[in-house]
């Protein structure tokens, strides 16, 4: 159910995120989701793939940082207050949120949104439990 | 032409080297009783304290270095008991250890005379006002002209370094004639009186500005903008603080206070007594000392001594700014930072692993800056802005505590940091000097 996430320290610097973003395009590795944190001085480029090994390996290679880690993929209706149900079965269940990011009209169900818990198999649990549609992996990686 | 004290400065070199050589011969006897680690090293060298008869001997005694001070922390190079200590004062040792060194009530009086000389021959007397800008605490610039001042008995403004605002309305309202701070916080001073228009109403007539290096193009400007003349003054806390050696109205050198320290010039190599007037490492002895005396110290700074007598009248020996270091510290807004300092950080930070680093040091605005850049690695990185954001305030803030020095953290990607074959070059020292 986790979906394996990929983040790339990136520094501020002209022209980087796209040298970063080509590294992937030339392995062939295909984008579904992706986000960027930023400060002054550095960033951090977030990323799901449709192979989140692979893409770890060739960043690497590339001498960048990388980190993975599992975050949950969550059907949203597109419409207003579907994401609010969502977030608020998470409050309820006193699941913090570290970041999230959101995509829209891929999914059959509507909106893709990211989410980076700290507990993320109770956070799948009471989502489930809720009725809330968790993409798989799997899937993830194919959209 | 004005001096302190007139009679010692201006002593027949004849009659101060046999007061040297005296003296010499009364410290070595005293240390050798007191100082545990001296006697070891004068027995390793098959050395009594009666082997010592005058100056002409200074060049057989052992050297002290600057990691005693560490591997003796704290007080264990003292000659006399705590007790006869009447104050510690504080620096940079090579790792986040500081050195701690202590002064008798003569020590600190001696100190207050080699800084009064330097006042009075940048011309202050009883109706001075002296504006000591340089830090009060543990760092030696601030208490140590502060006590010159009042031992010459001109007024002293005790206000310390920092809060320029405050700086230039106290030197205005309070009719400062003299200015004692860093050459660096000159130059920003003079250019803030500038831009607000303040300059006509200052009444400053000299200004020692010494802890960190400065060209004749620096003195003429800081001339210019703060409409006084500059005096270039040395010391170190180890030796005394500042006022070790101190310039005079004629400006080619700074004159040594001969009667309480010896100094040598030797080749940081073979570490053999060069001839003078040779460039080399400036050594010291300290012959009046009590409290924390050391024998043949070595500074580190690169320096030549100047014999002639100077038109001043002074006796005692010159010797020109120093011209680099025989080890890798810098000069960094008056604090004495090694790079094995920032390495110590970094590796607590990194977990046993010194990430690659490399360090800036630059002068912008004639402030100097200091710049750590970080190499990120995966052990550092995380997918959150927090943590890494923690990272790189926990390198910041522990670099603070253990230079006492605010630095920039930049983290850098990975192997962006060029590596060089064999001794890395982890310093770039921008500063044009």
């Amino acid at each position: 159910m986790l979906v394996k996430q990929i983040s790339v320290f990136v520094e501020n610097k002209f022209g980087r995120l796209a040298e970063i973003i080509s590294i992937l395009g030339n392995n062939n590795i295909d984008i579904s989701a992706l986000s960027i944190a930023d400060t002054t001085d550095f960033g951090i480029l977030r990323l799901i793939v449709n192979d989140p090994n692979l893409a770890e390996k060739v960043l690497k290679d590339n001498g960048l940082a990388v980190k993975s880690t599992e975050v949950i993929a969550v059907a949203v209706e597109d419409k207003p207050g579907g994401l609010a149900r969502v977030l608020n079965i998470l409050k309820d269940a006193n699941i913090s949120i570290e970041y999230m990011y959101a995509f829209i009209g891929k999914s059959e169900s509507g909106a893709l949104v990211i989410i980076r818990v700290d507990q993320p198999n109770e956070a799948i649990n009471v989502l489930k439990n809720s009725g809330i549609e968790i993409i798989k992996a799997s899937d993830v990686y194919r959209l | 032409m004005a001096y302190y004290d007139k009679e010692n400065e201006c002593m027949d070199r004849e009659r101060l080297i046999e007061l040297q050589s005296e003296r010499l011969i009364w410290q070595v006897k005293r240390m050798y009783d007191k100082v545990p680690l001296f006697r070891e090293r004068m027995q390793e060298k098959g050395l009594l304290p009666e082997d010592i008869r005058s100056v002409e001997d200074l060049k057989h005694l052992p050297f002290s270095y600057k990691q005693d001070l560490r591997d003796y922390y704290p007080y264990g190079l003292f000659a006399v008991p705590t007790s006869e200590i009447v104050r510690v004062h504080a620096s940079s040792g090579t790792t986040g250890k500081q050195i701690v060194v202590g002064y008798t009530r003569k020590d600190l009086d001696d100190w207050s005379t080699c800084t009064a000389r330097q006042l009075a021959a940048t011309g202050a007397d009883k109706n001075s006002f002296v504006q000591v800008s340089y830090g009060y605490g543990l760092f030696t610039g601030g208490l140590g002209l502060h006590g010159g001042t009042e031992k010459l008995g001109a007024t002293v403004i005790p206000i310390s370094s920092g809060n320029t605002q405050r700086q230039i309305q106290t030197m205005i309202d309070f009719g400062a004639t003299h200015l004692c701070c860093t050459p660096s916080y000159a130059m920003y001073l003079g250019e803030t009186i500038e831009e607000m228009g303040l300059t006509e109403e200052l009444k400053l007539k000299a200004g020692i500005f010494g802890a960190e290096p400065w060209t004749e193009d620096m003195r003429k400007a800081i001339e210019e903008k703060l409409r006084l003349k500059a005096y270039d003054i040395y010391g170190l806390s180890e030796i005394m603080g500042p006022g070790v050696a101190y310039e005079c109205d004629k400006q080619k050198g700074m004159h040594i206070c001969e009667d309480m320290f010896i100094p040598e010039i030797i080749d940081p190599n073979t570490c053999e007594v060069l001839p003078a007037g040779s460039l080399g490492e400036l050594v010291f002895t300290t012959i009046t000392k009590e409290g924390f005396p050391l024998i043949r110290y070595r500074t580190r700074d690169i320096a030549s001594l100047n014999y002639e007598k100077c038109e001043c009248g002074r006796s005692f020996v010159r010797m020109n700014k120093p011209q680099g270091r025989s080890d890798d510290m810098m000069i960094i807004r008056g604090v004495n930072v090694f790079p094995s300092q920032i390495e110590e950080v970094l590796l607590r930070v990194g977990g046993d692993v010194t990430p690659n680093y490399m360090v800036i040091v630059d002068r912008v605005n004639n402030h100097d800056t200091l710049e750590v850049q970080v190499e990120m690695s995966d052990k550092l990185f995380s997918d959150d802005v927090k943590s890494v954001e923690f990272v790189e305030e926990k390198i910041k803030s522990q670099l603070a505590s253990v230079l006492g020095l605010a630095a920039k953290v930049r983290l850098v990607e990975p192997k962006t940091i060029a590596r060089s074959e064999g001794k890395a070059k982890r310093v770039l020292d921008k500063r044009k000097l």
